[in-house]
Parts: structure tokens; C-alpha cells; sequence
């Protein structure tokens, strides 16, 4: 069970757990769409986390190669997010969510 | 010994930086904090021994997604603290849902019986050779559809900053 001096699989994932809840919880306590969208990308880190984490439990590369894959999916993401973002700024003047709310039901 | 240290050095450096970047009413600082919780991440990659994944997301995270987070936020001009201005319920209501998730996913972990041991790795593992023999025979299909996946991202990224008034 154990990956480091003492430090077991279940550490890594609850360091994981934790970082995807705060940025579950950054989504849910900021309005503003591109802290929003950061919170997104911290919560792509947390799942490489507890990849890696059973990458080295296995002792397997495969995982790693999924941590790669999923940042080749959050770099192709941010380029497009980003540009939607400034399109929404250069039209709406803002990027509060609380304002773009057209979508909304 | 020391890399139990270095993990909880590495664990809590994460996680007060990420909540000072949920926190921080500047959208730069924000930024500027999400960079240092990548940093500590890279160091678990390093204590993992995925040295070459560390050092390729200090490079594409630190160095080329928040790097174009600052120019987006410096060319719509957003580095001025906003003034947000909700109720004080919604804010709580995002604190307890978080710690009611966090409560929940790590019980569930708490009661998961793990009953597989670590298998010790081979000595090149996570090296460059390795990732790169498993990258090419095994997932070649993937990596050649992610270079499309690429291609398309780009095309859509400059057509979406066209400057043109689509209302």
C-alpha cells in the first residue's frame, strides 16, 4: 500500500478529493467566468493527481499516458474557451454570469 | 522521511493556494495563485517518480495556459478588484456544498477496502523512454486523433476571435 515513506494511496486521494471539491466550490462562489474557468482546470489537476497516484501503485505507465491525453484535451479547451470568453466581453462588456444569463431557464 | 515531509510541505501549499485563488478578490492574483498550486502538483508528479509529466506540466500549465489566462485578463482589462455583489446565503450555500461533497467522496474512500498491494516499479519507470514506448505502440491511434483534436481547437479559436458583431 505504500508509495512514499508512509504515505499510502489513500493520502493522494484525498489530497485529489480535495482539490476537486474547492473547485467545485470556486465555481460555486465566484460569478466571474474566468475564475470560473480556472476552477475548471484546477479540477482536470486534481483528477491527473490521483492518476499518477495509481500510476505509480500499479506500477504501470498507462495512467500517465491518460494524464497526457487529458492535458492535451485542457490545452485544446482553454484556447477555445478563452476566445469564446473575449467574444462575450467584446459584445456583452462583461463576464459575470450573473449578467450573462440568456441561456438561464 | 524526508519525501513524507516534502508531501505534506507539497499537499499543503496546494491547497491553501487554491483556496486563496477562490478567494482573492483580484482576478491576477487568482492567476498568480492557480500557478502555485500547478507548482506544488508538478512536485507530487516528481515525488511520484513521473518526472517527465512534471515537466511537462510546469511547461504547458505554468508556462502556456496561465500565461494566456494574464493576457485575456490584461486585454479585457479585468485586473480591478470586482465588486461582487451577492447575497451572503449563496455564499454559504457554496461552502457547505463543498464540504458536504468533501464529507461524502471521502467516506466513500474511508469505507473502500483496498486490497491491492504497491508493485514495486521498474527502475525506468516514468522515464522519458518509457512514456514515450507506451505513448507511440500502445495509444498511437489517440495521439494521432489528439493532433485533430488540436487542429480543430486552433481553426475555432480564430474564427471565434474574428473581430465581427455576430448580434
Amino acid at each position: 500500500m505504500q508509495l512514499l515513506h508512509n504515505i499510502t494511496i489513500d493520502h493522494y486521494l484525498y489530497f485529489s478529493v480535495a482539490l476537486f471539491c474547492l473547485g467545485i466550490a470556486g465555481i460555486l462562489y465566484r460569478r466571474n467566468a474566468i475564475i470560473m474557468f480556472m476552477c475548471v482546470e484546477l479540477m482536470l489537476n486534481a483528477v491527473n493527481v490521483a492518476l499518477v497516484a495509481f500510476s505509480k501503485l500499479y506500477g504501470q505507465t498507462d495512467a500517465q499516458v491518460f494524464v497526457f491525453f487529458i492535458m492535451v484535451v485542457a490545452a485544446a479547451e482553454v484556447a477555445v474557451g478563452l476566445a469564446i470568453l473575449m467574444m462575450l466581453y467584446r459584445n456583452m462588456h462583461t463576464t459575470d454570469t450573473d449578467v450573462l444569463d440568456k441561456l438561464k431557464f | 522521511m524526508l519525501t513524507e515531509y516534502a508531501f505534506w510541505f507539497l499537499t499543503f501549499v496546494a491547497l491553501f493556494s487554491a483556496i486563496g485563488m477562490i478567494i482573492s478578490k483580484n482576478p491576477v492574483y487568482s492567476v498568480l495563485s492557480l500557478i502555485v498550486t500547478f507548482f506544488a502538483i508538478a512536485g507530487h508528479y516528481f515525488l511520484l517518480n513521473a518526472q517527465f509529466l512534471a515537466a511537462v506540466h510546469i511547461i504547458v500549465y505554468a508556462g502556456a495556459i496561465m500565461v494566456l489566462f494574464l493576457y485575456v485578463i490584461m486585454m479585457l482589462n479585468l485586473n480591478k478588484v470586482d465588486e461582487e455583489k451577492r447575497s451572503v446565503w449563496s455564499k454559504a450555500a457554496a461552502v457547505a456544498s463543498f464540504g458536504i461533497l468533501l464529507v461524502v467522496i471521502s467516506a466513500a474512500i474511508g469505507h473502500g477496502q483496498s486490497q491491492q498491494t504497491a508493485i514495486a516499479a521498474a527502475s525506468n519507470f516514468g522515464t522519458t523512454e518509457t512514456l514515450g514506448l507506451s505513448l507511440y505502440k500502445d495509444f498511437l491511434i489517440p495521439f494521432e486523433i489528439s493532433s485533430v483534436l488540436f487542429l480543430s481547437a486552433m481553426v475555432g479559436a480564430v474564427y471565434l476571435s474574428k473581430k465581427e458583431q455576430y448580434n
